[in-house]
């Protein structure tokens, strides 16, 4: 009777537990809950650094798979191939929640087993990626390729509502994972085929009704910003999309977000000046979404360089002054330190060549193209990859390192111009060689911008479709990358490879990490599986997840 | 990749209507809109949400009807003359926003030679010639590469395809030479002349991998664009 009563009470517990919902005021700048990953990056400053130290450099040879999750029946996604994982998988009350554009998966953590699958009907939009669910409460935000803002109960995987964000009919695409600040969904959009304008929305998490939107362009000629494009055409077909999530710090109440490249991508003719505010760094208050300040890393883009990677959110001592700082690789190729209370700058320095597209910085330490650098119609070369030094793979900070960690390519890249008309349309123009190409793992200095230590892969680089993947930092002095069809774990503080796990694909999400039931998991991506890691052969020390906060 | 289902655009334009369709917009429209619809003293048409989402001329069948602001009614234009317009314009639209089209649109473009040939000799006999011959290995490279785009990439970065050679000398001396099959941080595995299969954790071992484009490399940071111009101009010409 004692039993059974402690089994009903335990299950109790468990419904209870079950049924809690997500608090966005439970979510912390710095640090995931042990037992949670309730955002894209784990908490809102984007660092993915864990506490979680169970696994760590002395016993990661024990580190073994203990689950997969294959994506079954779904078959070729049109345009794109095999489903492909590029979500971070939120986890919240020990279930998971990951997706692949059209589809979201919910799975025991534990287990791997699966509870629900939702599937999206999309009519059109593209399907290059998704990157994953946003929670509050007991409800789950998705975007459909097609420009569909959906909720979902997280229980059931049963449709709340859905509103149009985006008409994929003027080439919009959709496939950011929201971010929930306070009683604001935060979503933004893609698509650069089209000249259309970009924009990032805050809508109601009960209703779906809009709050604001924010345009990435100025709104008439006369506004703030305006100055930097030659008209009003030009500037409401500017482009600057708003394809990834960004990061939040609730003490400043800012979120900071990267926003695309302009359009016409690359013929800039009709659009002379900088174009902002796209290719930018914002700072926006999300109760209202006004801009707030903005730094500018590829001013008057021609590249196709989205500046969406992620704005990382850190603390440091900088000349014996504490410091809020923000940090960004950018697809640019140069890797920028911000203020991130002003958005005055600390570092601005290529990573990759020497950055001679750019002529220097100006004033507020932002490159200035040169004009000569820009595609031509017999080709312009920059000692750079022509498609861009980095993407959207996550990037990582570590507190302990004190260093900021990303994948980025090397090499040198020709462009094009081939719309010469006043007024191009569409792309304009293309990327039209790489050469010499090398994707190495970056570990940079943040307050010199300096290489610390770069490592490349054995065999050369090879391009850069090997190293596709995100990193993660922990305190258990790990730093987990993908390379090759591998999942590898690194000394963050050397680069020296300690570990690694061949995949049944190259991974292609940002690895994440947690604790349930005093067992630390990995998890990672690697096309069409889900891998969960722990240590085997060992029973896990208690209590070795505290640690400070440094 | 079929770079249309990719970006997800509708139903294809037609191009036999398109075909009857461009006379029509020219007679027409074009006075305000411009030649290439892309907006004169009236809005470009190209990126206007109303044409662009209208994949049969339904949205421009009652705007050409009744008129809108600013732009008179067509009543003369039929609703087959209509559906032709909108599918010249939706072509247009194609032009643009499908960079899969682009190679049939401006591959002329990229065929264009605009170096000197004589500078281009000059800087070849400088920096090529310890490896290469215009009259040995690269005699007829122009007839080659007939797309001068194509023949930069080569002569930049000529990847060859198929794998790398590889040594691996082991720890008692013993050396095994191969195609590279796989190549790690931690592991190699090649495929000798017999066909045999080897595998080598690399910490036990000395990896030697051919680079067969040292020069190459070397000279990528010293091109100027117009080295690189001169240099196609010159290539091109050895037919």
């Amino acid at each position: 009777m004692k039993t059974l009563r402690l089994f009903l009470t335990l299950a109790l517990l468990a419904m209870t537990l079950y049924a809690q919902g997500l608090d966005p005021n439970s979510i912390k700048l710095f640090q995931p809950l042990p037992g949670t990953w309730p955002t894209y990056n784990g908490d809102y400053s984007g660092r993915r650094f864990s506490e979680l130290k169970q696994i760590n450099a002395n016993n990661i040879e024990l580190l073994k798979i203990d689950w997969m999750y294959r994506i079954r029946g779904i078959g070729p996604q049109r345009g794109v191939g095999d489903p492909v994982i590029k979500s971070t998988p939120l986890l919240h009350n020990g279930i998971l929640y990951f997706t692949i554009p059209d589809y979201i998966f919910a799975v025991n953590a534990r287990t791997g087993e699966q509870l629900w699958q939702y599937e999206f009907k999309d009519e059109g939009g593209h399907l290059v990626g998704q990157r994953g669910v946003g929670m509050y409460k007991d409800w789950l935000y998705f975007e459909s390729p097609d420009g569909w803002f959906i909720s979902l109960e997280a229980k059931t995987g049963k449709e709340r509502w859905r509103k149009k964000i985006a008409d994929e009919k003027q080439q919009y695409f959709t496939t950011m994972a929201p971010l929930i600040v306070k009683n604001h969904v935060i979503i933004g959009v893609g698509g650069d085929a089209m000249d259309v304008r970009g924009y990032l929305e805050s809508r109601d998490p009960e209703t779906g009704e809009l709050q604001w939107r924010w345009y990435t362009t100025p709104e008439k000629m006369g506004d703030p910003g305006s100055e930097t494009w030659p008209d009003l055409d030009a500037m409401h077909h500017g482009g600057g999309m708003t394809w990834m999530p960004g990061t939040y710090d609730p003490e400043l109440n800012l979120i900071y977000w990267g926003t695309g490249n302009a359009n016409p991508v690359f013929a800039g003719q009709s659009r002379k000046g900088a174009n902002l505010w796209t290719a930018c760094i914002v700072a926006l208050n999300p109760d209202t979404g006004k801009l707030v300040w903005y730094f500018q890393p590829s001013p008057h883009d021609t590249h196709d360089w989205d500046n969406v990677e992620t704005p990382v959110l850190f603390d440091a001592t900088i000349n014996g002054q504490p410091r809020k700082l923000l940090a960004q690789a950018a697809r640019a190729g140069w890797f920028f330190v911000l203020d991130r209370v002003t958005g005055k700058n600390i570092v601005s320095k290529p990573f990759t060549g020497t950055g001679n597209w750019a002529k220097g910085v100006d004033a507020k330490g932002q490159p200035i193209p040169d004009p000569a650098k820009e595609p031509g119609v017999d080709g312009t070369m920059i000692d750079m990859p022509a498609m861009g030094a980095t993407n959207w793979q996550p990037p990582s900070y570590s507190p302990l390192t004190e260093l900021f960690y990303f994948t980025g390519t090397e090499g040198y890249g020709l462009s094009y111009l081939y719309d010469t008309s006043p007024k191009p349309q569409g792309y304009g123009g293309g990327s039209g060689g790489n050469f010499d190409t090398r994707a190495s793992l970056f570990a940079m200095d943040v307050r010199t911008g300096q290489v610390k230590w770069k490592h490349t892969h054995a065999g050369g680089g090879g391009g850069a479709s090997g190293l596709s993947s995100g990193l993660l930092t922990t305190a258990g002095n790990l730093l987990f990358a993908g390379e090759f069809g591998e999942l590898l774990a690194f000394d963050p503080a050397t680069g020296k490879p300690l570990w690694h796990q061949r995949l049944t694909g190259n991974v292609s999400n940002g690895p994440s990490t947690w604790m349930l039931d005093g067992k630390q998991y990995l998890i990672v991506g690697a096309g069409d599986t889900l891998y969960a890691l722990t240590l085997a052969g060992k029973t896990p020390a208690a209590n070795n997840n505290l640690s400070s906060n440094k | 990749m079929n770079m249309r289902e990719f970006l997800g655009l509708g139903p294809a334009p037609n191009p036999e209507l398109a075909k009857k369709g461009e006379p029509l917009y020219l007679q027409n429209c074009s006075g305000c809109h411009g030649k290439d619809a892309r907006g004169a003293q009236a809005p470009g048409l190209t990126r206007m949400p109303l044409v662009v989402s209208d994949y049969k001329g339904e949205n421009m069948l009652p705007a050409l009807k009744e008129g809108r602001t600013g732009m008179p009614a067509f009543p003369q234009l039929s609703k087959e003359d209509v559906l032709n317009i909108s599918q010249w314009l939706q072509l247009q639209v194609e032009l643009a926003a499908n960079r899969g089209t682009y190679g049939g649109t401006y591959g002329n473009l990229r065929n264009q030679v605009t170096g000197d040939p004589k500078k281009g000799e000059t800087f070849f006999a400088a920096n090529c010639t310890t490896c290469h011959s215009a009259t040995g290995d690269l005699a007829k490279v122009g007839a080659k590469f007939p797309q001068v785009a194509q023949l930069k990439n080569r002569f930049l970065w000529p990847t060859t395809p198929g794998p790398a050679k590889a040594k691996v000398t082991t720890a008692d001396g013993k050396i095994v030479e191969g195609r590279v099959k796989a190549n790690n941080d931690f592991e190699i595995s090649l495929t000798d002349a017999q066909g045999n299969y080897h595998y080598f954790q690399r910490q036990a071992v000395k990896v030697e991998i051919e680079d067969k484009l040292t020069g190459h490399r070397a000279l990528l940071p010293k091109y100027s664009d117009a080295d690189i111009n001169n240099m196609a101009a010159y290539l091109v010409n050895l037919k």
